[in-house]
């Protein structure tokens, strides 16, 4: 076990862990912060993403030991209060039918807009492809990142 | 039945204290004849008395509404209330929706499955919503002294257009919830409906996208511990030995407990126990035939010619049929067995104390679970609770019981609250599957190419009856024999969304399609001659209604404008299932010299449509599971161990494999039936007839990718 001090959702965070546990399981099991699923653990279906210093990453297969000082957000602290632009537009498109993988495609989306405000139809879907819905709301999900982008500046 | 003092009262409390009085109207969810009655709050809080479920109406306004379904992905918890506020005339932002736990003395059929909850409680649900505008509406005429039926309402209000008075429901609520219900309540046209048909969201749309600990698999209580259980490696395969030592003395683990065939390890977190489970030393031996995948195929040879069949439906001389004529096809389907794939993995909570039992988690069935978890622990049905959590997918997966089972018994061995955890492997090689089938279809063609004699048998394996017997073609030809053989394997199936049907319809759409091409007949029209003379001149008893087949084709036909595109082939399935009628056109574009599916146009007959959002989703999800897993699904098997454990193996559809689907639906006001399960099935279908026109091979085995034909394309 060892102590790590780490920063989520603009928040300081202690975790008493093994150095090999995946964050997925920190923030689940040490932290209560839940939103982010698991779906997988072999980093094949991106229902566990979260943004590492703004980028996409899987935290199934993050060990918290390589987390070191990055920061880390996870969809419960992608916006204060739930109003980020991607979050706005899963809303608005009626996204989910179940719900689960939809925190991983969201965090996934706002990585891809942070990135690339106005990103082409095949960037969508190219990006998007990483992600599993079991239920199949694909076609919703490429509307609402098109939602989004169009009222990101 | 029970009252408050049971089951529910935790829940109701929670709410009555929310809503802080007001009007609150039983209704009876066991009989759709029987009418709603105002039932006093105080004495609901008191559990002196016998009620149903119930509406309140809070004098804050808000309307609250139990729904007491299990939310899988279907929407129900959107629907039900839709139905009850378009009688009330709420208005629709003042609705709040609750998850019902499980309470059969409240709620009958609390089951997600076979897509058979809004035809279940369409009436009830308008009659709650119907009677309570009714008090309210008496409550208001009684403070104005006018007639109740110079009154209107809408939007959560009652209205004297001639004085210009109008009031709330919640500042009527009180008076109202002092009224007698009455004992007839009218219900209104469709015609007058204003919700239902509208695009609703999401009830729960904020709470996804926010990260809410909504799933089991996010609950938590504290000093709960968490399990991961190792079960056999094979199907066969029996616990000999097990050496617990290195795994119990790894950090965070609190025991080690065998039951059964498993070994379940105990500890403060997911990924301690995890590291444990994975240190256990375990020996199994050999309790049945461990099976290959390539037994199963040697197995359904010798059933399908050998086999002991059971025969479900005869009709007419089938071999006379044969024998004189003109022309006869035959062609066999496959399909392997499926894992289910919920992204929420299985898992649950469970405390087995002696003064009863608490269960947490997602489960389609909880009165399933908590029977089960009676008779193992002895603990009678009435102290154990199960309370419903929303279900990261279902499938039919979280019909059975097992992993509520499992729960229990470890909680009962390490008298702890424990939640069970399954891993993505644990639950992709922990059985339960859409059973592996195999069919053989043949039809006999007269000189005319009018179809005489129609024969089906399906061998699977621990499929049951793997045919619908009465579903068409049946009644369409005067010669007909369905029997089925089953083989009894230690691979463990279930009900998988749209159980049987979700293969069937495609492989008996694709061998019509194979009929018709034989007969020289066009796939629509030679669908619509067969029903025709369903229609004239039925061969005994159908189960389908076949106008309402007739009006799916047609639309499905007229919307795609089939045959008629240029360079699209295209390709027809319709099926009927769930009560609901769904026909498909799949289109097919050659690009770069290879077919691809661009577009499946769904024509669908589900009655009323109550929520345009969530049916339209509801299609389109259908279809994409449909597709991807005719497409990619496999499971196969070396000495009874599954050769998929993960995504990684194991391919679901992605985002940019889906094709577009356009969903039109028949608008007839027929009363509303399921469409969790009905679209999935003929898209299958649909894909492999395009496949066809596209490229004059047949795609007789599923997954499409391992097809001869299909390497090298996708």
């Amino acid at each position: 076990m060892a102590l790590f001090k780490l920063s989520i959702n603009n928040r300081a965070y202690d975790a008493d862990v093994e150095r090999d546990t995946p964050l997925l399981w920190v923030l689940r099991d040490n932290l209560g912060l839940v939103g982010t699923k698991y779906g997988c653990g072999i980093a094949q279906c991106g229902a566990c993403t979260v943004h590492l210093d703004g980028k996409a990453v899987r935290s199934c297969v993050l060990p918290v030991s390589a987390v070191g000082k990055a920061k880390v957000t996870t969809i419960e602290g992608l916006s204060e209060k739930g109003d980020h632009p991607v979050q706005k537009a899963w809303d608005e498109v009626d996204v989910a039918q179940c719900g689960y993988c939809q925190a991983g495609q969201i965090m996934t989306a706002a990585a891809l807009l942070k990135e690339k405000p106005k990103p082409t139809d095949e960037e969508i879907v190219s990006t998007m492809s990483g992600n599993i819905c079991r239920c199949g709301t694909y076609h919703r999900i490429r509307e609402a990142v098109k939602v989004a982008a169009s009222k990101t500046n | 039945m029970q009252t408050l003092e049971q089951t529910s009262r935790r829940n109701f409390m929670k709410i009555a204290a929310a809503a802080s009085g007001g009007l609150f109207l039983g209704f009876n969810w066991t009989n759709s004849s029987a009418l709603p009655v105002v039932v006093d709050a105080k004495s609901i809080a008191a559990g002196s008395i016998n009620f149903n479920s119930y509406l309140s109406i809070g004098t804050d306004n808000i309307i609250t509404i139990v729904s007491p379904n299990p939310e899988i992905g279907q929407g129900i918890k959107t629907a039900f209330p839709m139905v009850v506020a378009e009688e009330l005339d709420a208005d629709w932002k003042q609705v709040k929706t609750v998850q019902g736990n499980l309470d059969t003395g409240i709620f009958e059929r609390q089951v997600t499955g076979g897509s058979g909850a809004v035809p279940h409680s369409w009436e009830r649900l308008r009659k709650a919503g119907a009677t309570a505008r009714h008090l309210l509406v008496e409550a208001a005429a009684a403070k104005w002294n006018v007639p109740a039926t110079e009154l209107t309402t809408e939007n959560g209000k009652v209205l004297h257009k001639t004085s210009g008075k109008s009031a709330s429901y919640g500042e009527l609520a009180e008076a109202a919830s002092k009224l007698t219900a009455p004992t007839e309540v009218k219900l209104k046209e469709e015609k007058d409906f204003k919700l239902i048909g509208q695009s609703v969201r999401n009830v729960d749309n904020h709470n996804i996208a926010t990260g809410k600990p909504l799933f089991g698999l996010d609950f938590y209580k504290e000093g709960m511990l968490f399990a991961l259980i190792q079960r056999p490696k094979a199907f066969g395969l029996k616990l000999k030995s097990v050496d617990s030592a290195a795994a119990k003395a790894m950090p965070g683990i609190v025991d080690v407990v065998t039951f059964e065939n498993s070994v379940a390890v105990v500890g403060k977190s997911t990924w301690q126990v995890k590291k444990a489970k994975d240190a256990l030393k375990i020996e199994y031996e050999k309790a049945a035939e461990l099976e290959s995948t390539a037994d199963h195929n040697r197995i359904f040879t010798q059933l399908m010619d050998n086999g002991e069949a059971t025969v479900r439906r005869k009709d007419g001389d089938v071999d006379a049929a044969f024998k004189g004529a003109a022309k006869v096809i035959k062609a066999e389907y496959q399909c392997p067995f499926l894992p289910h794939s919920p992204l929420e993995p299985m898992n649950f909570f469970a405390h087995v104390r002696e003064d009863g039992v608490e269960l947490v988690g997602p489960t389609q069935t909880p009165e399933r679970a908590r029977t089960e978890v009676a008779k193992l622990t002895g603990i009678a049905p009435e102290i154990i609770t199960v309370e419903i959590t929303r279900q990261g997918g279902g499938f039919g997966r979280r019909l059975s019981a097992d992993f509520v089972i499992e729960a229990a018994h470890v909680s009962k061995l390490v008298k702890a609250p424990v939640k069970v955890v399954w891993t993505r492997e644990d639950d992709m090689t922990g059985g339960t599957y859409r059973p592996a089938v195999r069919y053989r279809f043949e039809a006999a063609l007269d000189k005319n190419g009018t179809m005489i004699g129609y024969k089906l048998r399906g061998v699977g394996m621990n499929s049951g009856n793997s045919t619908r017997e009465d579903n068409f073609p049946s009644g369409s030809v005067d010669n007909l024999l369905i029997d089925s053989v089953e083989h009894k394997s230690p691979i463990t199936t279930g009900p998988w969304r749209a159980p049987i049907t979700n293969f069937l319809a495609y492989a008996e759409q694709s061998f019509l399609d194979e009929v018709a091409e034989a007969a020289g007949k066009d796939p629509v029209a030679f669908r619509l001659e067969l029903l025709e003379k369903a229609k004239k001149s039925p061969v005994n008893a159908i189960k389908y209604d076949v106008d309402r087949m007739i009006a799916v084709i047609k639309l499905a036909a007229e919307k795609s404008n089939w045959g008629k595109k240029k360079g699209v082939f295209q390709g027809f399935s319709v099926y009927f299932s769930h009560r609901s009628y769904v026909a498909q056109v799949g289109e097919i574009v050659m690009q770069k010299g290879k077919p691809v599916l661009k577009n499946v146009i769904a024509a669908v007959d589900c009655g009323i449509v109550i929520n345009q959002s969530g049916s339209l989703q509801q299609v389109r999800g259908g279809v994409v599971d449909g597709l991807g897993h005719a497409m990619y699904g496999n499971m196969t098997f070396k000495d009874g161990a599954p050769d998929q454990s993960n995504f990684n193996g194991f391919r679901l559809i992605r985002m940019n494999e889906i094709p577009e689907v356009d969903v039109h639906f028949v608008n007839n006001g027929i009363s509303p039936t399921g469409l969790g399960e009905p679209a999935l099935p003929p898209a299958g279908g649909a894909m492999a007839n395009a496949f066809y026109k596209a490229t004059k091979q047949r795609l007789r085995n599923q997954p499409f990718v391992n097809e001869e034909v299909f390497k090298g394309i996708s």
